[in-house]
């Protein structure tokens, strides 16, 4: 049977500070997938190594890693187009737990503080949706939550800035689209989301594993948004009547 | 190596404890914290990352949008007659009624759903529905209720502390007082007590080797039952999916939704004969998934099957304008796993364990389980859909069943009073976790693990006799009797080995009523099919339960009870055109 390297990171920060790559030979099985290949050590070799998965199918978007530099899901990575020595490490835009997991709960915080949906008043029920409405959001309805994209993006890496990321436009943009939510999130972007700080490098777009349009069809018009509601006055002054209204 | 104190753990105090965060555990957190109960949920993988989130095909409602004449009876009767008269009528009609309240609920939550041209919620035809019932975005159906539902919880007050695993419930005066769980992100144990506890752990088709199940489905809920003195049920009840992938090797078992042949798709043998004709002439591909299931195997069997040990599952002939809108999460699925594209070629498809039928067994008006204080919901739980699940039945069983045990267990709370878990006990059970760790000369526990898969897939899959489930008995019993010698070097800090440690129970135990409950149900039922007995008898109309009695496994039967006259006329109705 054909064999292949993988070289892992390891670390286990409760132990220690100390970085590494060991490096492991794993038989290569047809249409096998960089998963499979750390599951082998995993059951054969070191039953220590840590991974976080959970559907092995591209669904849940747990097992977002870089794979030879690149970030991927590597459920959704086959073994036959990495090469005979894969490198396997943790994504860098997050703190280490131990090997290949990162701590990435700070998506939730974010999650929390965006404004959630709100149905327009009056509505009748059941409620009327267009199709071609749920056609347009359903494209940002689709992201898995990998963070693949988060980790991409210079201005996350960077922990400077308050910019909630591409993920968590991702999901305004579908709110936002939804034809019956009635909440107004420009303020929110411009201020606590940071949407600003995005200078539009579409390094997330071309990493997303749903093949969202991240910048393009997400992030622009929420940009667009902010400058049409939040710069001018006279549909801010009328925003705010409406809103002391309801 | 950093050594950990066994008495080094946090206490955390709540009304409702829930387990699990699937569609099941976070719709029961939302409405136990609308209740008034403070809700801490505990899950073993991350939030929004349950094994719901795979499911595909749709959600069962009778909203009757796309054929007017469907209503909460037929959907009752389908779910009793599909499921062959033995699982509980109440369950069933609970389910029915409450379901199209549960979809339009979710929809105020967030949810979009597919729709009819003039904006209604589009329904797909699912095997064995009489009519079109299952609403569905795409096949991501099962994402976007987890996303929805994680929204909700994220934005009410809810404590969620996820990558954490449950490994015992604590129980005191004969009711459930809480848990111990350790969290895998830190290594930290933590103490909970809790008036009442909610299991929604989900199934545990990770018994077996060809899966669709993702990795948290190892039947941890119905040990962490047993053990704890509640009653299981007809454990012998596992579903295979008619269509998982074949092939390469590494994709066997994924699934190919039932959208697929909801949407139109045939199944054809090597021959090209589309064998469903003769196994089913009325309802074809959308027969009830046992008996797809069974038709595909025994295609397989005699001969007649693709070169990687499959049957064709074909769509292409509906134009790939209408398979990417219908099926776009099938068409990457195919083309990235295994360069197939479906709009041009052929799928291999067969079967593969899907879904758990047993389980906890509960009361149906308030989900409780025979251990008061224990509550369980979702597919942990048993008696919706008896010796087999209709195509979208556990999506709505998850809404449904989850609102009414979040609602039951807020009550339960406001009586009850919580009760200490003593230091004892906690530390008891934290030295037992701690035990797995650095033994000298250890067993790997995933060998025994990779031992029992194998074996429950070899002789107690779609096809068992009694030979076959006493030799994997047998086995069972032998790797049982090797649990002792388990152990993983490291730490308790995310080390997958130590959980394998605890997995590995679970299995035993899920798997060793399989097998007893297997044998001891002589006939052929839904999906439980004996070779040697291929006929369905009227004695096994029942129920075999099992539970503890200090160290020692107890059977028995049970039966549901009867269903009332109105209800047997409305069954009928369906019973008659499908005989
Ligand atoms: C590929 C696929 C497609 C499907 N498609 C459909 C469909 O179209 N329609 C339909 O109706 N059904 C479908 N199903 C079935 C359905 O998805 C499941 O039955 C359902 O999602 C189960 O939900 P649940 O909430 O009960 O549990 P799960 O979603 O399985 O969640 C279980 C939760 O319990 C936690 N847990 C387990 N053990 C422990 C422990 N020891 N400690 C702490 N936490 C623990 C897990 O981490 C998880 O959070 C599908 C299933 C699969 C696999
Ligand atoms: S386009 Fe914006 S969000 Fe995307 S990677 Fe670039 S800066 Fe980050
Ligand atoms: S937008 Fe794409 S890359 Fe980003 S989290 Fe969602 S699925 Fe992953
Ligand atoms: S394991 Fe779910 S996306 Fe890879």
């Amino acid at each position: 049977m054909k064999e292949v390297t993988f070289i892992v990171y390891r670390k286990d920060p409760s132990v220690s500070e100390e970085e590494k790559f060991e490096e492991y030979k794993v038989p290569v099985e047809e249409g096998m997938v960089v998963l499979d290949g750390i599951h082998y050590i995993e059951n054969n070799i070191d039953p220590t190594l840590a991974v976080r998965w959970n559907c092995k199918a591209a669904r849940c978007g747990s097992c977002s890693a870089e794979v030879n530099g690149f970030p991927r899901l590597m459920c959704k990575t086959r073994v036959e187009d990495m090469g005979d020595r894969i490198k396997v490490s943790p994504m860098k835009a997050y703190p280490v737990v131990k090997d290949l997991v990162t701590d990435v709960s700070q998506n939730y915080d974010i999650e929390r503080r965006i404004p959630e949906f709100k149905p327009k008043e009056g509505l009748q029920e059941p409620w009327r949706v267009d199709e071609m409405d749920v056609k347009r959001s359903m494209e940002f309805r689709r992201c898995i939550e990998c963070f693949l994209c988060q980790n991409i993006c210079h201005v996350i890496r960077e922990h400077e800035s308050n910019y909630v990321g591409p993920r968590h436009m991702v999901k305004i943009a579908s709110l936002d689209m939804h034809p019956l939510d009635d909440v107004d999130r420009s303020e929110f972007l411009h201020d606590e989301g940071g949407a600003g700080y995005c200078n539009i490098t579409k390094c997330c777009q071309e990493v997303c594993p749903e093949h969202i349009h991240i910048t393009d069809n997400a992030i622009i018009p929420m940009k667009e948004r902010i400058v049409g509601s939040y710069y001018d006055p006279i549909e801010r002054a009328i925003k705010k009547i409406r809103r002391k209204k309801r | 190596m950093s050594e950990q104190s066994i008495s080094d753990f946090t206490r955390i105090e709540t009304d409702v404890l829930i387990i699990g965060a699937g569609g099941a555990g976070l719709r029961a957190a939302i409405e136990a914290s609308d209740n008034g109960a403070k809700v801490v949920v505990l899950s073993k993988s991350l939030l929004g990352k349950a094994h719901t989130v795979m499911a595909e095909g749709g959600v069962a409602a009778s909203l009757g949008n796309v054929d007017s004449k469907d209503n909460w009876g037929i959907h009752f009767a389908d779910t009793v007659v599909e499921g062959v008269h033995l699982g509980d009528w109440r369950l069933a009609e609970i389910n029915a009624k409450e379901a199209p309240d549960r979809i339009y609920e979710l929809e105020k939550y967030g949810a979009m759903f597919d729709r009819t041209p003039d904006g209604r919620i589009l329904q797909r035809a699912f095997g064995a529905h009489t009519y079109r019932r299952l609403c569905h975005v795409g096949d991501k159906t099962g994402l976007e209720m987890i996303r929805t539902l994680e929204d909700q919880v994220l934005h009410r007050d809810i404590k969620v502390h996820d990558e954490t695993v449950v490994t015992k419930i604590f129980k005191k005066d004969g009711r459930a007082v809480g848990a111990l769980a350790f969290e895998m992100r830190t290594g930290k144990f933590m103490a909970i007590k809790s008036k009442a506890v909610i299991l929604a752990t989900g199934g545990g088709g990770r018994l077996f080797k060809v899966t669709s199940n993702s990795w948290e489905s190892t039947g941890d809920g119905f040990a962490l039952a047993f053990d704890a003195g509640a009653t299981l049920m007809d454990m012998e009840m596992v579903q295979f999916h008619p269509t998982g992938m074949v092939y390469p090797p590494g994709v066997r078992g994924m699934l190919v939704t039932e959208g697929v042949r909801g949407e139109g798709g045939i199944l054809l043998n090597s021959k090209g004969e589309r064998f469903m004709k003769t196994y089913s002439p009325n309802k074809m591909e959308l027969d009830a998934r046992d008996v797809v299931a069974r038709s595909i195997y025994n295609e397989i069997q005699e001969g007649r099957g693709t070169e990687h040990g499959g049957v064709y599952l074909q769509i292409h002939h509906k134009g790939a304008k209408f398979i990417l809108d219908k099926l776009p999460g099938m068409h990457s699925q195919f083309l990235e796993f295994a360069g197939v594209d479906i709009t041009k070629e052929n799928m291999e498809v067969a079967p593969t364990t899907h879904y758990y039928m047993g389980g906890i067994k509960i009361d149906p008006e308030d989900n409780q389980t025979t251990l008061p204080g224990l509550f369980a919901c979702g597919e942990a739980a048993t008696g919706l859909h008896g010796a087999n699940r209709l195509g979208g039945n556990s999506l709505i069983d998850l809404l449904v069943f989850g609102r009414r045990t979040g609602q039951s267990a807020a009550k339960y709370t406001k009586d009850a009073q919580p009760a200490d878990v003593s230091e004892n006990d906690i530390i008891e059970e934290i030295s037992r976790v701690t035990g797995f760790l650095n033994k000298p000369s250890a067993v790997n526990p995933y060998e025994l693990i990779n031992e029992l898969r194998d074996t429950m897939s070899k002789y107690a899959g779609i096809r068992r006799t009694e030979e076959n489930l006493t030799t994997a008995l047998d086995i069972l019993l032998k790797i049982k009797g090797r649990y002792s010698e388990i152990g993983v070097a490291g730490n308790v800090r995310f080390n997958p080995g130590l959980i394998a440690c605890f997995e590995l129970h679970s299995l035993l135990t899920t798997g060793e009523l399989l097998l007893r409950g297997a044998i001891q149900r002589k006939e052929s039922r839904g999906a439980h099919f004996r070779s040697d007995y291929p006929k369905m008898s009227e004695e096994f109309k029942r129920n075999i339960t099992w539970h503890m009695e200090g160290n020692e496994v107890k059977s028995s039967f049970s039966t549901m009870p009867e269903l009332p006259p109105e209800m047997v006329k409305i069954v009928g109705q369906v019973e008659g055109h499908t005989q």
